[in-house]
């Protein structure tokens, strides 16, 4: 444990938590808004910007509205942080960050970049390059679910205590299925240290679409078919892991008033807002890693121009790589908001049912058919 | 009474995917969110667009050239072809306003004028706008045709008394209407 590596850890948490996912989740909050807006034909936030007429300039500058979640963050501290006299105050207040902590955790496995050379030293862009990439993530996800049910419970009333229930109910469902579905990838990969598993990917292609290196022959095309399976159940896990439309049952506000956070005010709220969207962020960037190459350009591009003649990457690669992952992140996240302005909410026993009857089944079917296609190429 | 009975439809396969339902669902979204970027949303020229879905922008844009004959804006007084004031001061949209909005003050048109068989005009005639509520009422009462809500809408002001029009102000929004009734002037 040398001092380079202390103070570029240090470096890596500040940049990656605070200068990319932080910015990340305010700016999902402004995104969302906007999509949502022009799926609806309609116009969304684009007033707030710096308001150059007060300090006696001619033109407002407005950029599109790009400073709205600075707004809503000060609204969030200004406005009165209300505790109702009826609810369990210390549950109450442990809630929030319960919700908010493990979706921030969660961001330490997530491979952002290759690595990048200074003075000599070569840093990986990750901040824990453990061995147990996704189960860690797994782990530290699932813990969320304490912090909205517990917000349901400590709120002492009716819908918030639905909205925790059912929020409990739905994540240990979906669970399971994320937990499967994801089990075919690792049997591919042979390996759980999310990194690696991305070098895998620059070098012989995506999972879901490999079409350079190693990637073309016909039984890695035929593993595929498992891998797309595998690919959808992961998705539509995740969708219900961050409790996004259309499976946002916890929330709710036509049935729950606002499900489990009805009781909560000013910041604490915007704190379970800003869990939720952590979330999601996480999990783009883990369906990215997984199956799409996470930071990898891809098509072999990876190998021509970011790597030298012994096969390592250039000292700047890191940064194109970063760019390269946040690019894709951003996709899946414009994804997530086209999906839940589309999708209309499932009713709680179709929910269920998909869960325990449809992806549950079809993830372990799946399994085995991944083994039995890889038995079949290693023949 | 008859009993019908009716058979729930069957859902076939790919109703129970719910998948092709959820991607005929997403390419509709997503030709809207084309239209809307392009400024080409069905109906966005009729709403004065802004460009962006159908949304108007309103201090930027404005809908007056759609604005409807029948829209009732800021109550207002009117004069006839001769420039006579209408009103004469009977008080009956005074009486009949439900925020009590009006003030009258009648007064008498002196011998020498011109219209003395007329006998009366108000004095003063205060149309409070931080009370009225645009109901239509003292249109629909008044017996001279007198009072009309035009087509006016951005009624601001600093100050309480800047919100109260008075009679002066109420001429100048009503201007003049033409070919209602001629009861008092020649050209009946």
């Amino acid at each position: 444990m040398d001092l380079a590596f202390l103070a570029a850890s240090a470096i890596k948490i500040f940049v990656f938590t605070f200068l990319i996912t932080l910015p990340m989740i305010a700016y999902s909050t402004y995104a969302e808004r906007r999509v949502s807006a022009i799926l609806q034909d309609r116009v969304g936030p684009n007033r707030v910007g710096i308001p150059l007429t007060l300090f006696g300039g001619k033109k407002d500058w407005s950029f599109f509205g790009l400073l709205q979640p600075l707004a809503d963050g000060l609204k969030g501290l200004l406005k009165e942080d209300f505790t109702p006299a009826y609810v369990r105050k210390s549950y109450y207040w442990m809630a929030p960050a319960l919700t908010a902590v493990p979706a921030f955790i969660t961001v330490c496995v997530i491979p952002f970049g290759s690595e990048i050379t200074i003075f000599g030293e070569t840093i990986k862009l990750v901040i824990a390059d453990i061995g147990v990439g996704p189960l860690f993530i797994f782990a530290v996800a699932s813990l969320s679910v304490y912090g909205i049910t517990i917000a349901g419970w400590a709120s002492n009333s009716k819908y918030p205590f639905f909205g925790g229930v059912r929020s409990c109910a739905q994540m240990i469902s979906y669970e399971i299925a994320l937990g499967l579905s994801i089990v075919p990838v690792l049997m591919v990969f042979g390996q759980l240290n999310l990194s690696d598993i991305v070098n895998e990917q620059a070098r012989n292609g995506w999972l879901i679409f490999p079409a350079w290196g190693d990637g073309l022959n016909l039984g890695r095309w035929l593993l595929v078919i498992p891998l797309a399976i595998s690919f959808f159940i992961f998705t539509v896990s995740i969708f219900a892991e961050t409790n996004r439309m259309p499976f946002d049952l916890p929330e709710c506000e036509t049935e729950l008033v606002g499900g489990y956070h009805t009781e909560y005010s000013s910041m604490k709220f915007a704190l379970f807002f800003m869990g939720e969207y952590a979330a999601m962020i996480v999990g783009s960037a883990l369906i990215v890693t997984v199956f799409f190459g996470g930071w990898s350009l891809g098509f072999g591009l990876d190998a021509k121009f970011l790597m030298d003649e012994a096969g390592n990457w250039k000292a700047w690669a890191g940064l194109v790589h970063l760019g390269a992952f946040l690019t894709k992140v951003v996709a899946f996240i414009v994804f997530f908001i086209w999906v839940r302005w589309t999708v209309p909410r499932f009713r709680y026993d179709q929910l269920m049912k998909l869960g325990w009857v449809v992806f549950f089944e079809l993830a372990l079917v799946n399994i085995f058919l991944t083994a039995g296609i890889m038995w079949w190429i290693s023949r | 009474m008859a009993y019908i009975k009716i058979k729930r439809p069957e859902l076939s396969l790919a109703d129970k995917l719910y998948v092709p339902a959820i991607i005929k669902g997403l390419w509709l979204t997503f030709k809207h969110a084309v239209a809307s970027v392009r400024g080409k949303s069905q109906g966005g020229k009729d709403m004065a667009s802004s460009g962006l879905g159908i949304t108007m922008q309103y201090p930027e844009q404005k809908w007056d050239e759609h604005l409807p004959e029948y829209y009732r804006g800021v109550p207002a007084l009117v004069t006839d072809e001769q420039d006579r004031e209408r009103c004469v001061s009977c008080q009956l949209c005074e009486f009949i306003c439900p925020p009590k909005a009006i003030k009258i003050i009648p007064g008498e048109i002196p011998s020498d004028d011109e219209w003395a068989k007329v006998e009366k005009r108000p004095k003063e005639f205060e149309i409070d706008m931080t009370r009225c509520i645009y109901c239509g009422m003292c249109e629909e009462v008044c017996p001279e045709q007198a009072i009309y809500l035009r087509q006016d809408y951005a009624v601001t002001g600093l100050t309480r008394k800047e919100m109260v029009n008075d009679k002066k102000r109420l001429y100048e929004i009503g201007g003049k209407r033409i070919g209602l009734v001629n009861k008092w002037n020649e050209l009946k």
